[in-house]
């Protein structure tokens, strides 16, 4: 029995966690996230895609490296903890599960060796099946596709878009297709990017098994909702390692603040918090890739607590920097909104709550 | 990630899964007097306590790795297995072994600390249920500053002669005897003063009054020592080392408090009740507020329960660090405990206030009994306030607080 990442996970975690601090420190991440520095991005994602990030979930006999959920868990907290302004979740986790379990074969291959050969990147809009909103109204009907589908993520460098209809049905569309508008969203977190599609009679490929089984969608949400967690967990940890140092530095009344009490406490309430975190974290990816029937729960409970967890932290942990965490100088405010967003991406907890209730039969 | 305990396990648990239906009806013919610390199923089969406790060592359910010479099975030390015995156990309410403060507490104290004479007499009538103890720690001026106790021993003619008062001592008054921190060297430093004594309680000099509770239980009382005497050799460790011997034992307490298959089991009965129990002609399970409450309490739980898998694996993995999830027990724990209480008595709204044998009562008032009773697990075992300090402290590696200038 061993409960916890392994050698190898803690190693790509920590080669992931490296590379960002080496290549993306505060001021490159500003750099992409306010100016839109185009060069110093791609620079980024190139370099990441060597260590293998979009080969996570690929088979091997597809050219990817065959690892399992929870090695894409480990690498997420890194990039959430290192304000990654890349894609992952959508791209290199939800697309690749989206394909092994509602393709068939031909789409299979096809897809999965051209992501591997990261010929194909996939942005994804899944929201209509959670939380679909009355404008959208996006339909397949006979291969195209009509509609528009909002908040869709990792749009960076995406050359198709795969999308699911509140049925839970997926297809996949070409960027090179005709009859797709994309609008640029802005939301509060520049360190990722988010577009609304719309589609006008545009050529889209169905998933065939997903006209049938809602298995695909359901597996790539679930991997999705643990993965976002744990980018959410890493940037919490961001921000208690960064009050703590805050505290033994500043000093008031002629000590370290860190020293009183008031703000011990806060300090070990996040600690104490957190620390589950991990633990309901790698039980739902660990649930997922060894398929327990109890594995939506724990995807569930992992995403929603983790949000509020995530939340009190991005809350406290500013706090505990008093004015100078309000301040853009420190920029602590960057994971503060990737938190924000991260809470709210692929439902709210509230949302995915009422989903765990039901998923038991209550 | 390896959650599968392996064959010998699953072989094991099967084991004890068939011995819980063997024990499914058992009815206690002697009175209570130490709370059990679960609920089970009574029934036909009549026995003692102490024979109870008997069966459970002699299979090695119960004092596993105690050496058979002191009375316990004189197993291995199998974190997985205790494991697999108290979930079962808490699963089929069967029940449990006797537990309290001589069991979890003075053996393990003794057996790392104690001299031959002494386990030899007092460990196999402690795990029988025949000898009692209670634990004198606190006083009404030494809390969470417990190392300024003031009870007094001196040592006069190969006696110590005891003055002072104990308080929130449980269960004194079923106690043959009283593990005990005593001051016994005014000279010296603070921590450096107190020696660890045992003392019969039917020793002339002790008075003990009951402490009654919010939950109206004299669940703890207070024990006042007027030239208490005993003998000089009822000590454990040297003169002077009482804290370190304390503190062996204050580690064993706080990992006791925060049980997650409790936790679990509690967290179910809620969920029976709110499908149970209607408000305006729905069910409340279908309210939606409720349900959502009820969803961010079982997604707290189930967080807590992978959590204390991962302290389980970290005592089985040496390499595995989880140094600050394992500190974090007792303040989660407890907090969540009485939080998931207290939301079973809003969903019964009026019903949940009902008390003692009142008319309508649900599940015998026990949501209102542990909503307060966890509020004492909340501060007492070290207060969740003094636990935030442990965290920061150690955990975090945060400055301490400046030591007050003396006569300041």
């Amino acid at each position: 029995m061993y409960f916890g990442l392994s050698e190898d996970q803690i190693f790509f975690q920590d080669n992931v966690k490296k590379f960002l601090e080496d290549n993306a420190p505060l001021d490159v991440i500003r750099k992409i996230a306010n100016e839109d520095d185009k060069t110093s991005k791609e620079d980024l994602h190139k370099g990441i895609i060597t260590l293998g990030i979009n080969n996570i979930l690929i088979p091997e006999d597809n050219g990817g490296l065959g690892l399992d959920l929870l090695f894409a868990t480990a690498v997420s907290q890194s990039l959430g903890e290192g304000l990654a302004t890349l894609p992952f979740t959508g791209s290199y986790v939800m697309a690749p599960i989206a394909i092994k379990y509602g393709a068939n074969e031909k789409q299979r291959n096809f897809y999965l060796n051209e992501m591997s050969n990261n010929n194909i990147n996939f942005s994804i809009g899944f929201s209509e099946f959670f939380g679909s909103r009355n404008e959208s109204e996006l339909s397949f009907l006979k291969n195209k596709v009509n509609g528009k589908t909002f908040f869709v993520m990792d749009f960076d460098y995406a050359t198709h878009i795969m999308v699911c209809d509140k049925d839970g049905q997926i297809g996949i569309i070409s960027l090179e297709s005709t009859g797709i508008e994309v609008v640029d969203l802005i939301t509060v977190d520049k360190t990722r990017v988010f577009k609304e599609i719309i589609f006008k009679n545009t050529d889209i490929d169905i998933l065939e098994n997903t006209s049938s089984s809602k298995e695909a969608v359901d597996n790539a949400i679930d991997a999705g909702r643990i993965v976002i967690a744990a980018d959410s967990l890493g940037a919490s940890k961001a921000m208690l390692d960064k009050a703590i140092d805050y505290s033994r530095e500043r000093k008031q009344f002629n000590r370290a603040i860190g020293s009183f009490q008031a703000v011990k406490h806060m300090c070990a309430e996040m600690a104490a918090e957190l620390e589950p975190c991990y633990s309901i974290l790698w039980h739902a990816a660990h649930s997922f890739d060894s398929g327990e029937k109890n594995k939506k729960i724990m995807a569930c409970h992992a995403k929603s607590h983790i949000a509020d967890i995530s939340k009190m932290i991005s809350k406290k942990a500013t706090e505990v920097h008093g004015g100078m965490g309000f301040t853009d100088l420190l920029g602590l405010h960057y994971w503060f909104k990737r938190i924000g967003v991260n809470r709210q991406m692929l439902g709210s907890p509230e949302i995915i709550r009422e989903e765990a209730a039901k998923s038991q039969s209550l | 990630m390896d959650l599968n305990f392996g064959k010998k396990y699953k072989d094991f648990t099967k084991e004890v899964k068939d011995f819980c239906k063997k024990y499914i009806a058992i009815h206690f013919i002697d009175s209570s007097k130490v709370p059990l610390s679960g609920s089970f199923k009574s029934g036909e089969i009549k026995m003692t306590r102490s024979d109870w406790q008997k069966i459970l060592i002699e299979k090695g359910y119960f004092a596993r790795s105690i050496p058979s010479e002191y009375g316990g099975y004189g197993g291995e030390s199998d974190i997985i297995k205790s494991r697999i015995i108290a979930e079962e156990f808490a699963k089929s309410k069967i029940p449990p072994p006797m537990g309290g403060q001589g069991i979890d507490m003075l053996v393990p104290t003794l057996l790392e600390l104690g001299t031959e004479e002494q386990k030899q007499k007092y460990i196999k009538p402690t795990l029988h249920g025949e000898i009692i103890w209670c634990q004198g720690y606190s006083e009404p001026n030494a809390g969470s500053d417990l190392a300024s106790l003031q009870t007094k021993g001196e040592l006069i003619d190969g006696n110590w002669v005891i003055n002072g008062q104990k308080i929130w001592t449980s269960t004194a008054q079923y106690s043959q005897m009283m593990f005990c921190l005593v001051r016994t060297e005014p000279d010296a430093s603070k921590h450096a003063g107190i020696s660890y004594l045992l003392i019969p309680m039917d020793t002339p000099g002790i008075e003990i009054r009951p402490l009654v509770d919010m939950t109206l239980n004299a669940g703890f009382n207070e024990v006042f020592f007027t030239d208490v005497t005993i003998p000089e050799n009822n000590i454990v460790g040297k003169r002077g080392e009482g804290w370190a011997v304390a503190n062996a034992t204050l580690s064993h307490e706080r990992g006791s408090l925060s049980d997650p298959n409790a936790m679990m089991n509690r967290l179910n009965s809620l969920i029976d009740r709110m499908k149970k129990e209607t408000i305006n002609g729905e069910k409340v399970i279908n309210n939606p507020v409720y349900r959502d409450k009820l969803m961010k309490i079982q997604g707290k739980v189930i967080a807590f329960q992978s959590n204390s898998l991962r302290v389980l694996s970290a005592k089985l993995n040496k390499n595995q660090d989880v140094k600050i999830a394992g500190m974090i027990q007792k303040l989660v724990g407890t907090e969540l405990r009485h939080e998931l209480e207290g939301f079973a008595i809003d969903i019964m709204g009026e019903l949940g206030t009902l008390y003692e044998n009142s008319p309508n009562i649900r599940d015998g008032g026990s949501w209102q009994i542990a909503y307060m009773y966890f509020l004492g697990l909340i501060i007492g075992g070290g207060t969740s306030q003094i636990q935030k300090n442990i965290i920061s402290e150690r955990g975090l590696g945060m400055p301490k607080e400046p030591k007050v200038q003396q006569g300041a």
